[in-house]
């Protein structure tokens, strides 16, 4: 059996997060995307995007009445101008798109590669593996029977009926040791695509054709499947619903204006209304669901859905399996308890040298602990020792070293085969040790009880540090168990968590997530066994693991191809990240409109009421060039922004008023004054160019 | 601008925000149908009306059959007003012969009062009978402002809990907050203002021979208690036509006084009983305080721009003094004219004791500006809670997104359908207001009724078309009002601004009602801070007065600026 216990993944994903901020702006990528972004114009798929499809109309139309203009004879230049920069406004949007698109690609082609076309091996008689037929993978239905040898690449997703073998599954996980698979239990399921190794399986075929673990996966890193999140839609309504504002209040000048006798030409309207409506977050808005999805992917998480990393921000209760995400799940040495009259010392010594002969981990796991706190070496054995292994029937390991005999091992077993009283001091300590869920081991030389070791699961290092960042967010954690109350509620203070369910059952756990929820929290949760599944399914956020059951893998909304219960806790780091990027980028959006306005309205009004140049503080060259410098600041801010929309924006747990204060500032603050600057920066360009 | 000036207007504010704290409260027991002080005395009328209306009080209604019951009693409140106005002539209490009203300016008018707008195109003294006043006006005066105050109470009940499907029951609301509330508030009221020199009688107009030896009509009737309630449930239409500058509508600056007081007092006080029926009472004050910060800093604007008087008198020589005095009231002052014209127009009440028409550029965009905002400020009697709350709701999903949650207000997730609903209340005004004003700066009917030429005459389309949308009722002047053309658009603008803003609230209310309750947590957005005050400052500038900027630009702004440049039209 491989060890499932995987250290914690903290280090590995902020190296990972990193690599991908590198990568942003891979050449191959952009290229591509250019590409895409003129694919992406037309107006049939754009109509999703209603600030960006209102965009394109507006800039047609401009266009038209450039050409008109200038095939009349009439001055053309500015309609031009602002036609051009109109256009670059909804290619930036598209542009933006799709690099976020183009940087789950590459991660497609690499799945795609590992779907070529393998010949199955399809059994004939479900219990004979000597017969079969080659059947082409792609034609395998569900419930064919198919045996998969050393060598063969699993043609598709399945249940192992028979057998038991080591599989490479790299091509999903990206990790290259074998792994072990075998019929019954939660490690029962193949995924197609993967190599076998060594031995042989019998292979119960789960998954339609094109439907395959695999291919769902391409579709997720693709996008292709992409479906918009509840706070997207709501987030289109509200940008909808402001261009309808300023498409109103903008049509509605040409009656207003009227009045003046100096009705705006319609494009300075146009130009107007472009700036106006949230552009910014309009054009960037798919983009961050992409890229949201794309972080998860980097994290070696796969979601089905945008929705569940949405929810996964939204997540107030993680349950979390004790064994393998909170403790390390091997029980370990933990103190030496010495009986009345044994120095501590005497203990660790006896303890160490009976320990050398086995080989268990919790044997190694002594010596190691007595090297951490007695600094006792590993002693060399002289060739007169005589070494007692430690075996499953005697329960019993020791040394026989120059005329003294030490024992180590199970307390009723050693005293027993040494015929010692127990000190009843020491058989109060062991009583303690029992009751708090420890395991305790008792200790002698030469036939006397020297004392006992305690060992007990260990909480992982880091892992309470996680769970005060996760409070400070507001995020319960629950940690569940099989072990009694006593033994939990002692780990669950170690490890920091807010709560246990102890000697839980599945229907314990599927109990607790439905009160959660019924009290209006969000639960997430991760599991890997099949009587896992109901609980993964009720949950807001079930991560699977790849590890786990097909059952388990079909139940929960995401999958963890690194199998790491922990990565729980980056998963609703990123769904939170997505949501911040999101809020900051439409705040920054309408907070752009104020300088907009100081850009554009003087210069409309200007013909009309000169004075009207008061209101003109920016103090923009003249009127075209300010309401050009106001068009292609919107432009420029959607390439500006693409990385932060890519990248994300940084989320601290630091509660939810110390970040809204933060992103207020930046954003809010930063979104007025921004396009103050930008604005003029532009206006002082165009016109050193002598444009205007 | 003075220091006694600025006493003034803080003794007011004062006065106001220590009554509403106890009736904030008051109306948050009458609104669960508590036993109060009152029932003793009022407890059987009630009993009694229920009893003919046959109504039960328990019995609650979703948001559909709320609205429906709201919409149903406003549409039979309008056919009898019409009716009422229409047939004058021949209905009793008409001592001065007046004739049954024109259909345009009955239509007009009916609607206006229904929506508690009480756009006035007629005037009071020369147009309506006694008992188109009292059995007409005067009983919508109230019924219009329980109907907001209703509906407020609808919306605040589906922030109590979760799963939730009714709302309360909108008869039993209607009754209570008439009889326990906005009744014996009018009756204290009221006897004030006749202890301050208002008439109240049914007598005919007095003959007066002046001292010139010429003979003149004095204009009397069953005015104080119609003031009262005409300043308490943000009505604002006056018994007589030039309504509180009137020397028995405003005989004071006591009165006037009191009559800012009444206005501002229950859409204050709605919001601290906001926050009693939700159990967070932190949330009351925060929507309390920013709608005062505007009201402060609105004063403030039209006071430091009257009280600096027009640069063009100045230099043609006029005293510097008083400032600009041109269609004020010495009586009143510069300090209390700002604050009345402040609270009128954010509260959307619509009362005047000055003309706006005739103040500087600037302090006349003020109370424009401020209706153009959603007439949340405080707003009218209940629909300035709703209204605040929707925008509220939009602060809460735009910023709350930033925190990195789906967006919660006090529990209730926002999400789609909400933002949905508020986007399309939303747009109401800008739909309303631009878009009627559009059109008649175009069309040569409604050109004929503008009396200035430049910018001020936008001005004065531009006000009546937002006075209307946002039910406030207040006139610019200058604009001849009762023409057809006029009377059928304001009137439809008036319908707008008040039932299809509400329609979509109630809509919100019945989805938010329905949701479940999420507990507060860290990681919740903090909707009680200074913080999230500040916020919803900026969302309603931006979200509801950036769209208006082009048209200020043109009016008041223009003029502003010619102004100083020493140009008129």
């Amino acid at each position: 059996m491989p060890d499932i216990n995987l250290p914690l993944h903290q280090g590995q994903s902020t190296r990972a997060a990193r690599a991908a901020g590198a990568a942003l702006f891979d050449r191959a990528i952009l290229s591509r995307a250019s590409l895409d972004a003129l694919r992406k114009l037309n107006p049939v798929s754009l109509i999703r995007n209603p600030v960006i499809f209102t965009t394109e109309l507006v800039s047609a139309l401009v266009t038209a009445l450039a050409i008109q203009a200038a095939l009349t004879g009439k001055p053309w230049e500015f309609a031009a101008a602002i036609a051009v920069w109109l256009w670059l406004t909804v290619l930036f949007a598209t542009f933006a798109e799709a690099v976020a698109e183009g940087r789950g690609r590459a991660r497609a082609a690499s799945l795609r590669r590992s779907r070529t076309e393998t010949q199955a091996k399809l059994l004939v008689r479900h219990d004979d593996r000597s017969l079969w037929r080659h059947r082409a993978a792609a034609a395998l239905q569900v419930n064919d029977v198919v045996l998969v040898e050393a060598g063969d690449i699993i043609p598709s997703d399945g249940e192992i009926i028979e057998g038991i073998a080591s599989v490479n599954e790299a091509a999903v996980t990206g990790e290259s040791a074998p792994v072990i698979r075998e019929s019954g239990g939660d490690r029962s399921a193949v995924t197609g695509g993967t190599l076998v190794v060594s031995d042989w399986l019998v292979v119960r075929i789960t998954a339609a054709p094109g439907s395959t673990f695999l291919d769902r996966m391409i579709a997720l890193v693709e996008g292709a499947s992409r479906q918009k999140t509840p706070n997207e839609i709501a987030l289109d309504l509200l940008l909808a619903g402001m261009t309808i504002i300023f498409l109103i209040a903008v049509a509605s000048l040409v009656g207003i204006a009227a009045w003046n006798g100096q009705p705006p030409s319609v494009t300075v309207l146009a130009a107007l209304l472009i700036t106006l409506i949230p552009t910014t977050i309009g054009g960037l808005l798919s983009a961050i669901g992409i890229a949201g999805m794309d972080r998860l992917v980097r994290f070696n998480v796969l979601a089905t859905s945008g929705r569940a990393v949405e929810a996964a921000g939204d997540v107030d209760v993680l349950l979390l399996d004790k064994t393998g995400t909170i403790t390390l799940g091997n029980r370990q040495a933990a103190a030496f308890i010495p009986a009345p009259g044994v120095a501590e010392q005497e203990l660790a010594e006896a303890a160490v040298l009976s320990s050398l002969a086995d080989q268990t981990p919790e044997g190694r796991s002594i010596l190691a602990f007595a090297r951490e706190r007695h600094g006792f070496a590993v002693p060399a054995l002289t060739a007169s020792a005589r070494e007692i292994a430690f075996t499953a029937q005697t329960r019993i390991s020791g040394l026989d070293l120059g005329g003294a005999s030490y024992r180590k091992g199970a307390v009723e077993s050693l005293v027993k085969a040494v015929q010692a009283e127990l000190p009843p001091a020491l058989g109060q300590a062991i009583e303690r040790i029992a009751r708090q869920g420890g395991t305790p081991l008792a200790v002698s030389k030469d036939g006397r009880l020297l004392g006992a070791i305690e060992l007990k699961d260990i909480v992982k290092p880091g892992i309470r540090e996680r769970f005060a960042a996760l409070r400070r967010m507001d995020i319960r954690t629950v940690m569940v168990t099989g072990d009694n109350c006593l033994t939990a509620a002692a780990i669950a203070a170690e490890a920091g968590v807010d709560d246990f369910i102890a000697e839980a059952t599945p229907e314990d756990k599927l109990r607790y997530i439905r009160a959660a929820q019924a009290e209006g929290r969000l639960v997430a949760m991760c599991g890997d066994g099949t009587n896992d599944a109901p609980a993964l399914a009720q949950a807001d956020v079930g991560v699977a693991m790849q590890t786990g059951t097909q059952a388990a893998r079909e139940a929960g909304n995401m999958v963890d191809l690194d199998s790491d219960p922990t990565k729980l806790i980056e998963v609703v780091e990123i769904g939170k990240q997505m949501l911040i990027t999101r809020g900051a980028l439409t705040t920054f959006s309408i907070a752009n409109d104020v300088a907009k306005y100081f850009a554009i309205l003087p210069a409309i009004f200007v013909v009309s009421y000169p004075e009207l140049q008061a209101l003109n503080v920016m103090r923009l060259t003249s009127p075209e060039s300010a309401i050009l410098s106001a068009v292609i600041f919107n432009a420029l801010i959607i390439v500006a922004l693409v990385p932060l929309a890519l990248r994300g924006v940084r989320f601290t747990p630091v509660g939810a008023a110390a970040l809204l204060r933060r992103n207020l500032l930046i954003y809010g603050l930063g979104g007025i004054v921004a396009p103050f600057l930008g604005i003029k920066l532009i206006d002082l360009l165009l016109n050193l160019l002598g444009m205007y | 601008m003075t220091l006694i000036g600025w006493a003034q207007i803080a003794l007011v504010l004062i006065c106001i925000v220590a009554a509403a704290v106890p009736l904030g409260r008051f109306i948050a027991q009458v609104a669960a149908g508590e036993r109060t002080i009152l029932h003793p005395l009022l407890g059987p009328v009630e009993r009694a009306i229920y009893a003919v209306a046959g109504v039960d009080p328990a019995r609650g209604q979703g948001w559909k059959a709320y609205t429906f019951s709201m919409l149903t009693f406003s549409a039979a409140g309008f056919a009898s007003l019409y009716a009422i106005l229409r047939l004058q002539d021949v209905l009793p209490f008409n001592p001065q012969g007046f004739g049954g009203m024109a259909p345009y300016l009955a239509f007009n008018t009916a609607i206006s009062f229904v929506t508690n707008t009480n756009w006035q195109a007629y005037s009071g003294e020369a147009a309506a009978s006694y008992f188109s006043q009292m059995a007409g006006l005067t009983v919508h005066n109230f019924l219009s402002a329980a109907t907001g105050i209703a509906l407020a109470l609808a919306l605040t009940r589906a922030f109590v809990g979760g799963g939730l499907q009714e709302l309360g029951n909108f008869w039993a609301d209607l009754t209570r907050v008439t009889l326990y509330v906005l009744l014996p508030l009018s009756v204290v009221v009221g006897l004030a203002f006749v202890a301050l020199g208002m008439p109240q009688t049914l007598s005919a107009y007095a003959d007066a021979a002046t001292l010139e030896g010429g003979s003149q009509t004095i204009a009397l009737g069953p005015v104080a208690f119609q003031i009262a309630i005409k300043h308490l449930g943000t009505n604002g239409g006056g018994f007589f036509g030039v309504n509180s500058l009137h020397p028995f509508e405003g005989p004071g600056a006591l009165a006037t006084a009191l009559q800012i007081w009444c206005q501002a007092l229950i859409p204050f006080a709605l919001c601290l009983t906001f926050g009693h029926v939700v159990g967070n009472r932190r949330q009351g004050w925060v929507l309390l305080s920013v709608m005062l910060g505007f009201v402060v800093a609105a004063t403030a604007a039209i006071y430091a721009a009257e009280a600096a008087g027009n640069p063009l008198h100045l230099a043609a020589g006029v005293d510097a003094a008083l400032g600009n005095m041109e269609g004020k009231d010495i009586r009143f002052g510069q300090a209390l004219v700002a604050l009345f014209t402040a609270t009128t127009t954010g509260a959307s009440c619509g009362a005047v004791n000055a003309m706006f028409s005739s103040f500087t550029p600037l302090g006349g965009m003020v109370p424009l500006f401020l209706i153009q905002l959603g007439e949340v400020l405080p707003g009218g009697v209940g629909s300035g809670l709703y209204g605040m709350l929707v925008f509220a709701l939009l602060a809460v999903f735009i910023a709350g997104l930033m925190v990195g949650r789906t967006p919660e207000f006090l529990g209730k997730k926002i999400q789609a359908r909400e933002i949905k609903l508020a986007m399309l209340a939303v747009l109401v005004l800008p739909a309303a207001i631009l878009g009627f004003t559009a059109v008649a700066m175009v069309l040569p009917a409604a050109l004929a009724s503008i009396a200035n030429q430049g910018p001020h005459g936008l001005s004065e389309m531009l006000y009546a078309y937002t006075s209307a949308a946002g039910n406030n009722g207040s006139a610019f002047g200058g604009l001849t009002a009762d023409t057809p053309w006029l009377d059928t658009t304001l009137g439809l603008a008036m319908l707008l601004g008040r039932f299809a803003y509400v329609v979509p609230v109630m809509a919100i209310a019945g989805s938010l009602a329905a949701k479940l309750k999420v507990p507060d947590s860290a990681g919740t957005f903090p909707t009680h801070t200074p913080l999230f005050a500040g916020l919803l400052a900026g969302v309603i500038l931006i979200l509801g007065g950036l769209q208006f900027l082009p048209s200020l630009a043109l009016g008041p702004l223009a003029e502003h600026f010619s102004m100083l440049a020493g140009k008129t039209f």
